[in-house]
């Protein structure tokens, strides 16, 4: 790493240093990347990074080769990955042992490790490159890009691949309004949820009365299913920072904070680093790269509260209170933190800002549909083949996403629907999975883009569950501050959990539509409002297991206990006797060579039999 | 008692006494005690000339505080969205059943403090359990319980708590 004793003190500075950082670091070097996203790292590719690192001091001083750990590569599915220079061959699914051969073969002897390499399942063709992997091909990585490419503990990474560059070229040539007009062309709008044109959120917080100004970054990722800010903030710290800068440069804000959620150690770790690494150099602090403008970061920890997620609660818990939302009569931009005017973004919206200003507003908004431009990252998990982290150019469709990135359903099963936008979204089903992804879009289909998760459910999936989940979730994580969303949630789960249990009543179903219009109307703040759309959507789209569940005291998905039998398969059943063993009521009987019977009499549903057989022979039924 | 003034003074110093900042302080001094003790709270509203309700009014609003002290090891099981389709509801079951523990709660012989919790954001890996910091993938109820079954009485807890500063 190459030692920069003095701090950056005007903004051609930083592209003297990116030069000379990629004429040090020139194309014929080589290099590792082992991933440590928190994926990877679960499989143990930390221990990957060391071994590098012997070989790299075992090999001696003749070639010159780096080991260095990378932020989150997406395809978390086929973890740990490793990355070797020249040539970006893509090791996936790498184990200790595996070591030593790409390091003498790849990296010492330019050969190519087969067994390693993705394998296409359906032509069986081997990937050298990501960009050759299905996963990849239809990708559009912006705010992702340098994830897998940089060390995020590493400031000079950063800038040889242009970072700081952006905020270079604001301080020097643009005023605050020219910012925020190019954000505005570029028709960036809010990723944490709402799609709120960005723009006009900095102009209003701009035009504010009062001189104190912050400007906050969204980390507080709650939705269950979402990882997209927590990959950024590990994997690229450096990119939230400088959208910050730009933000608060365009605001006219010297103060910012950075609000993480508690769960999330590695990315507090990587931030505090990257803010530390920024003061060194100047970037921030006061009179930042010669200019007059100064702004300095501070990051707060989460108390472990989805409801922080809400502005105006995430400002109650930074002022040191219980996080319970207030009505937004008067906006944030207006008087937020402190009771100053505040502009808050989430993780990801900051992340753009700089790529906006380095490609141009115009070239940005090329991408994506009218109103919705850029590209969008999801979380795609559940029940498909592919999961991972994926960046999507706005407008591609759910079907392209779940079939050509996440390779379709996992074990051959059937698609039923796509949950998308964490607990205030909904599930959208099979006919509708032309639909584009779009904030207006989505909107429109009962469910919203929210900060993008999206979990793929299967046949097995049974949706008045994943209804009462999402109820059980709210209901737990509701502040309780106003009557609608601390009544309505327990009333609303309170009917789901009858309805699952077999005790449902001719009527529950416009029971929970009513209660869903009241909290829509009348409930304080977004996370009551929003609350009963997976309800909603699964009303909509799946009533006829509503009614399943509630007339015939059937589960079509077979997953609600109680509301389905097992029975065992005669001819399938090959008499071996271990269900019969294993079945903690002794309720199936049988002899050798004839196949066993549950009695359901004595059956309590427990479903041992169903996993333990080797034959698939117990059935749900 | 000095000892215990000391700890909070300590606290209150790292971030200039600015009662806004009551989160970190209550973070730090749960990092460094392993739970909030009531005489430590009672210093720390007192030196802050903050209303005792106000603290505990924070503490229970946030899942993150304690109020008791925890197990020897700290056993998170993911409850998000992913998890839970891939069963992480029996694994708990399992688990509670098995210890005779509630989630939130620690084991009477303070083996572990057990929680279920929302996301852990490692959805590729469902269902997943993290023990003192390390993530455990697909797991089942079986592995689950053997995972539990071999953490050692012994051996202190990691202090999954990072050293807490704030920046």
């Amino acid at each position: 790493m190459i030692s920069v004793s003095t701090k950056f003190t005007n903004s051609a500075d930083i592209e003297t240093l990116a030069q000379k950082l990629r004429i040090e670091g020139g194309p014929a070097a080589k290099s590792v990347r082992v991933c440590i996203g928190t994926g990877c790292a679960a499989k143990g590719s930390r221990r990957l990074y060391e071994l590098f690192c012997e070989a790299v001091e075992q090999s001696g001083q003749d070639v010159k080769v780096e080991a260095k750990c990378v932020g989150c590569h997406g395809f978390c599915e086929r973890g740990p990955i490793v990355v070797v220079e020249p040539g970006q061959i893509f090791y996936q699914q790498v184990e200790e042992p595996d070591v030593a051969e790409i390091f003498r073969e790849t990296v010492m002897g330019g050969r190519v490790v087969e067994r390693l390499l993705y394998e296409d399942p359906n032509t069986g063709k081997k990937a050298e490159k990501a960009d050759e992997i299905d996963f990849y091909k239809v990708q559009e990585r912006i705010v992702l890009g340098n994830n897998g490419l940089i060390d995020p503990t590493k400031i000079t990474d950063y800038i040889a691949e242009g970072g700081y560059k952006a905020l270079a070229k604001v301080l020097s040539s643009m005023t605050p309004d020219e910012v925020i007009s190019e954000v505005e062309v570029a028709g960036l709008r809010g990723r944490g949820g709402g799609g709120f044109p960005t723009a006009r959120k900095w102009r209003s917080c701009r035009e504010a009365k009062g001189s104190t100004k912050y400007v906050i970054c969204n980390g507080d990722e709650g939705d269950p299913g979402a990882f997209m800010d927590r990959s950024i903030m590990e994997g690229n710290p450096h990119s939230v920072i400088e959208g910050m800068l730009i933000g608060a440069y365009a605001i006219g804000s010297n103060q910012g904070y950075i609000y993480v959620r508690n769960e999330y150690p590695l990315a507090v770790e990587h931030l505090r680093m990257a803010i530390s690494q920024a003061r060194e150099f100047g970037l921030l602090g006061k009179n930042i790269l010669g200019s007059s403008f100064s702004f300095d970061i501070r990051i707060n920890r989460g108390g472990g509260a989805f409801v922080c997620g809400e502005s105006t609660a995430l400002m109650a818990s930074l002022e040191g209170r219980s996080g319970e939302p207030r009505a937004k009569y008067v906006h944030t931009v207006e008087s937020g933190l402190l009771e100053k005017p505040t502009n808050l973004n989430n993780v990801e919206t900051w992340a753009n800002v700089p790529a906006i200003i380095n490609r141009g507003g115009k070239s940005f908004a090329e991408i994506g549909t009218e109103k919705s431009k850029g590209t969008k990252v999801f979380s795609l998990v559940g029940k498909v083949v592919n999961t991972g982290l994926v960046e999507v150019p706005m407008g591609i469709t759910l079907r392209q996403i779940i079939d050509q990135i996440g390779g379709g359903v996992r074990d051959g099963k059937s698609f039923k629907a796509v949950q998308t936008g964490g607990p205030s979204g909904g599930c959208i089903p099979a006919e509708h999975l032309d639909a584009r992804v779009d904030f207006d879009e989505l909107t429109k289909l009962g469910s919203m883009m929210g900060s993008g998760g999206m979990i793929v459910m299967d046949e097995d999936t049974c949706m008045v569950n994943v209804a009462k989940y999402f109820t059980n979730f709210l209901k737990e994580e509701s502040c309780g501050k106003c009557t609608p969303c601390r009544e309505g949630l327990a009333q609303m789960f309170y009917i789901l959990d009858r309805i699952t249990d077999g005790e449902g009543q001719v009527g529950d179903v416009e029971r929970l539509e009513g209660l869903a219009e009241l909290l829509d109307g009348t409930a304080l703040c977004a996370l009551g409002k929003t609350a009963a759309n997976p309800i909603i959507s699964t009303i909509r789209y799946f009533r006829d297991e509503y009614d399943a569940h509630i007339k015939e005291k059937h589960c079509p998905a077979k997953e609600c206990r109680g509301l389905f039998r097992y029975e065992i398969d005669s001819e399938a059943c090959k008499a071996c006797g271990i269900c019969m063993k294993n079945c903690p009521v002794d309720a199936i009987t049988g002899e050798k060579k004839v196949p066993h019977v549950i009695d359901q009499e004595k059956c309590t549903l427990c479903g041992t039999c169903w996993e333990k057989c080797p034959f698939a022979a117990v059935l749900k039924v | 008692m000095t000892e215990d003034n000391k700890i909070i003074e300590q606290i209150i110093d790292r971030y200039d006494a600015e009662a806004g900042m009551l989160i970190p302080m209550m973070q730090d001094l749960q990092a460094e005690c392993g739970y909030l003790k009531a005489e430590y709270v009672r210093s720390l509203s007192k030196e802050l000339g903050i209303p005792l309700s106000r603290l505990y009014a924070v503490a229970t609003f946030y899942s993150s505080f304690r109020l008791a002290p925890k197990g020897a090891h700290d056993v998170s099981l993911c409850m998000g969205t992913v998890c839970y389709l891939k069963g992480s509801g029996s694994i708990s079951e399992a688990i509670c059943k098995e210890f005779m523990v509630e989630p939130g709660g620690t084991t009477r012989d303070r083996l572990f403090s057990f929680q279920a919790v929302n996301c852990v954001g490692a959805c590729a890996l469902a269902p997943v359990m993290v023990v003192d910091g390390k993530y455990y993938d697909g797991v089942t109820p079986e592995s689950a319980l053997e995972i539990l079954h071999n953490l050692s009485p012994e051996e202190a807890a990691e202090t999954t708590a990072k050293e807490a500063q704030s920046d």
